[in-house]
């Protein structure tokens, strides 16, 4: 196009700069015009205007101490809502609101209620609007919340280590063995990678999705899910083709430590946040599980690197982006759990395990070709398979 | 967001062996949570005071106070008719009113002469009732009386006038009988929704002999459902949730009560009335002179039911009285009768914003001389 433009110089119309910049404004100026003509007049439509409809969103419950209930509310509805009186387990409480009890859209607030909760069992709370419309939160299981202490942070970050590190350290201690392995049987450990790939793609997409929908609603939860796991895909995909066509077997590694990661973060901020609600019983039964269903995570990130074994820092490089993540995530989840943040962060994480299948795919098909077989010949379809056959029967052991 | 948590059970349920060896023990035993399970925990600085709503209802901004509700009987204009019988006429109106039956919230009533409860007709045995009805409101409604009435005058749909239509108007009449403790509400269809928006009222038949001098007051047990799901969300007697539990009725120490108790609430088959501190006699639908209960301290109604309490209190206090249904009466269904010495009674009145009229018509109820 602007080549065409180039060619024909007389068809670009003769205009100073400062004339663009008013043709650029004019349309913003007409439709300042008409947002103020419709906010002072109403523009005919008063009659549309129906019942109000209020909507309030409880982001995060919280047991501070004993004798007090912490609610974090949002309000995303279309108008303003007053929060009239708190009812929990159907009685009247006395309550405060931070900083006010009416919230405008988009609105937040901290409910605090002097309730004398009761340890391990449930309370219902229910919000009750200037116009009487009812929105409740639930406490499943009540447990005094996390309060941020060295301590308890240390064991936070222990249990990161047990479900993220150990496992994919444990998993990496394998590269001996697959740097022995024939050419065979190593397309067989990266297609098993690969069913491991798919297996945590579905798996991070669901809970992107699990929490995405409780978001309140402007947030638009599960388009940006999609957005957020398109935009890191083809970000991540970008950035791999300027490092070449061939690809170098190393970087795939990392970003297959970094889609990992973000997994492992994932589970981390489930754990932490599962905690906080008093939900958690992290029995050695649980961390055996998901030590046992990472494991598998080490021999995926360290299998690409057959080719070209790289120095011993990098597979501590690879494990720390790999399995530290959980750490973050049970800090995150169990101190400051964010859902809007939880969300993007699954979604990244998403983007990024399928960018890390179309490269190992890439490496399958190539090694494959140099052997001279077909891609979806039976041992990578077998490895496939016994990649997803692992990581599906070993979450028998975290999923209750 | 705790939906959302909750659903990731997966971590719910590990087995009790904590992770003594890996230094993760007691993690879910978190600092300073070691009460014991089961206890209820009282928060260190609120103390009970939590229990109740925040705020007050304005009932200058209402056009109607519970306390008053309580004494305002309506013995209407009185006339004779031509064959001796004592004539009382009542103008009632039905009208869409926005109430606040709680603190700051709110309820799209429909109201007889703009409150909730409706006018308490009160009169004696046999006397003539006229009742001309305006509906201005937005809905057919109607006027059903329980009490003793030709088909004609049942206001129900199918009956006389049937439903009266918005703008319209129709005259309710017939003779007051039987005595007792009854009450009148709105019987168009669909009958829940009419009745739960606040078409009701008391309506007292004054035996012929009377009844014993006493402090008498009247509550209408009653129910909101301001979020339209089938349930109620405040529960009250005279409307206004613990607005006597703020406000505590006063009485004097030794003096009878007489309490004309109706139960309207709808969507709960059962309401209750609970005295604190005392026992009293009951006389059911209020058609006896003698009690048709001795000596209790808790009754039950059904819709509908109705009676009359009468007590004495031996010593004064702030004594509470509420529903036996804990949930009603902590979702508002409670108060406090203010019981004390005569040379204290003028503070009393004082302290719940009441006056010598208000104790006037709560001693001179009767409609036996008017």
């Amino acid at each position: 196009m602007s080549e065409k433009h180039k060619s024909n110089p007389e068809n670009t119309s003769p205009i100073s700069t400062s004339g663009k910049i008013l043709l650029a404004l004019f349309p913003l100026l007409a439709l300042g015009a008409v947002l103020a003509y419709i906010v002072l007049t109403g523009a005919g439509l008063t009659e549309l205007s129906g019942p109000p409809v209020e909507a309030i969103s409880v982001e995060r419950i919280t047991l501070p101490r004993p004798g007090l209930i912490e609610l974090k509310v949002v309000n995303d509805g279309p108008q303003p809502v007053s929060i009239a009186q708190v009812i929990v387990d159907e009685a009247y409480w006395a309550f405060s609101a931070e900083p006010s009890t009416t919230l405008p859209r988009l609105g937040q607030a901290t409910i605090r209620v002097p309730y004398p909760w009761v340890r391990e069992e449930a309370h219902v709370l229910t919000l009750i609007t200037s116009l009487g419309a009812t929105f409740e939160a639930e406490v499943p299981v009540a447990v005094e919340s996390p309060q941020p202490s060295a301590s308890l942070f240390l064991r936070f970050g222990l249990v990161g280590i047990y479900v993220g590190v150990v496992p994919v350290a444990l998993g990496v201690l394998w590269f001996p063995l697959m740097k022995r392995l024939s050419q065979r049987w190593m397309n067989y450990i990266l297609s098993l990678t690969i069913g491991l790939l798919i297996y945590l793609a579905v798996g991070t997409w669901l809970d992107a999705i699990e929490f995405a929908e409780e978001l309140p609603a402007f947030w638009q939860g599960v388009p940006l899910v999609v957005f957020v796991a398109l935009l890191s895909l083809g970000t991540l995909l970008a950035l791999g083709s300027i490092r070449g066509r061939s690809g170098d077997v190393l970087s795939t590694a990392y970003l297959l430590a970094l889609g990992i990661g973000l997994h492992n973060l994932g589970e981390g901020l489930a754990i932490g946040a599962a905690f906080a609600l008093g939900e958690a019983a992290l029995g050695t039964f649980l961390v055996l599980g998901f030590t046992l269903h990472n494991i598998t995570e080490g021999v995926g990130i360290s299998a690409p690197l057959v080719q070209k074994p790289p120095k011993v820092t990098h597979f501590i490089g690879l494990v720390a982006l790999a399995g530290a993540p959980a750490i973050l995530g049970t800090w995150l989840g169990g101190f400051a759990f964010n859902p809007v943040l939880a969300t993007i962060f699954l979604s990244v994480g998403v983007g990024a395990i399928l960018q890390v299948v179309w490269e190992v795919g890439k490496l399958v098909a190539r090694s494959s070709e140099s052997t001279g077989n077909a891609l979806f010949n039976p041992v990578n379809l077998a490895g496939l398979a016994t990649g997803i056959a692992i990581m599906y029967f070993t979450a028998f052991l975290v999923k209750f | 967001m705790e939906k959302n948590i909750s659903r990731r059970n997966f971590i719910v349920g590990g087995a009790a062996t904590l992770l003594a060896g890996l230094g993760v023990s007691r993690l879910s035993d978190v600092e300073g949570s070691g009460a014991p399970t089961g206890l209820i925990q009282h928060p260190e600085d609120e103390g009970h005071d939590g229990f109740g709503m925040v705020g007050a209802v304005d009932p200058e901004r209402n056009g109607f106070d519970p306390l008053e509700i309580l004494v305002d009987w309506d013995h209407g204009s009185v006339s004779q008719l031509p064959n001796g019988q004592t004539l009382r006429e009542y103008q009632i109106v039905a009208v869409d009113k926005e109430i606040e039956v709680a603190p700051g919230i709110t309820f799209p009533a429909w109201t007889y002469n703009g409150r909730v409860p409706g006018p308490t007709i009160r009169c004696t045995e046999g006397d003539r009732i006229r009742i001309n009805f305006v509906n201005a409101g937005s809905h057919p409604h109607t006027i059903h009386f329980h009490g003793i009435h030709p088909f004609e005058m049942d206001g129900v749909p199918g009956a006389g006038a049937g439903e009266i239509g918005v703008g319209q108007t129709t005259v309710y009449e017939f003779d007051a009988e039987p005595f007792g403790c009854h009450l009148y509400h709105c019987h168009a269809v669909p009958l829940k929704r009419h009745i739960h928006k606040g078409l009701y009222g008391a309506f007292i038949v004054d035996p012929k002999e009377g009844r014993p001098p006493a402090r008498e007051l009247m509550m209408i047990m009653n129910g909101f459902d301001t979020n339209f799901d089938g349930g109620n969300e405040i529960y009250a007697v005279n409307t206004v949730g613990f607005e006597y539990a703020r406000r505590p009725i006063p009485a004097k120490v030794g003096e009878l009560i007489r309490l004309y108790l109706i139960n309207i609430t709808e969507f709960d088959p059962i309401n209750s009335f609970h005295l604190h501190a005392e026992f009293f006699d009951y006389y059911d639908h209020g058609t006896t002179l003698k009690p048709t209960l001795k000596t209790v301290d808790t009754i039950m109604q059904a819709q509908a039911q109705r009676g009359i309490l009468e007590f004495r209190y031996r010593w004064p206090g702030k004594y509470m009285f509420h529903a036996h249904v804990s949930e009603f009466a902590e979702l508002g269904w409670m108060g406090n009768f203010n019981i004390v010495e005569q040379e204290d009674f003028e503070q009393a009145l004082a302290e719940s914003g009441l006056d010598q009229s208000w104790d006037e018509r709560a001693l001179n109820g009767s409609s036996l001389d008017r």
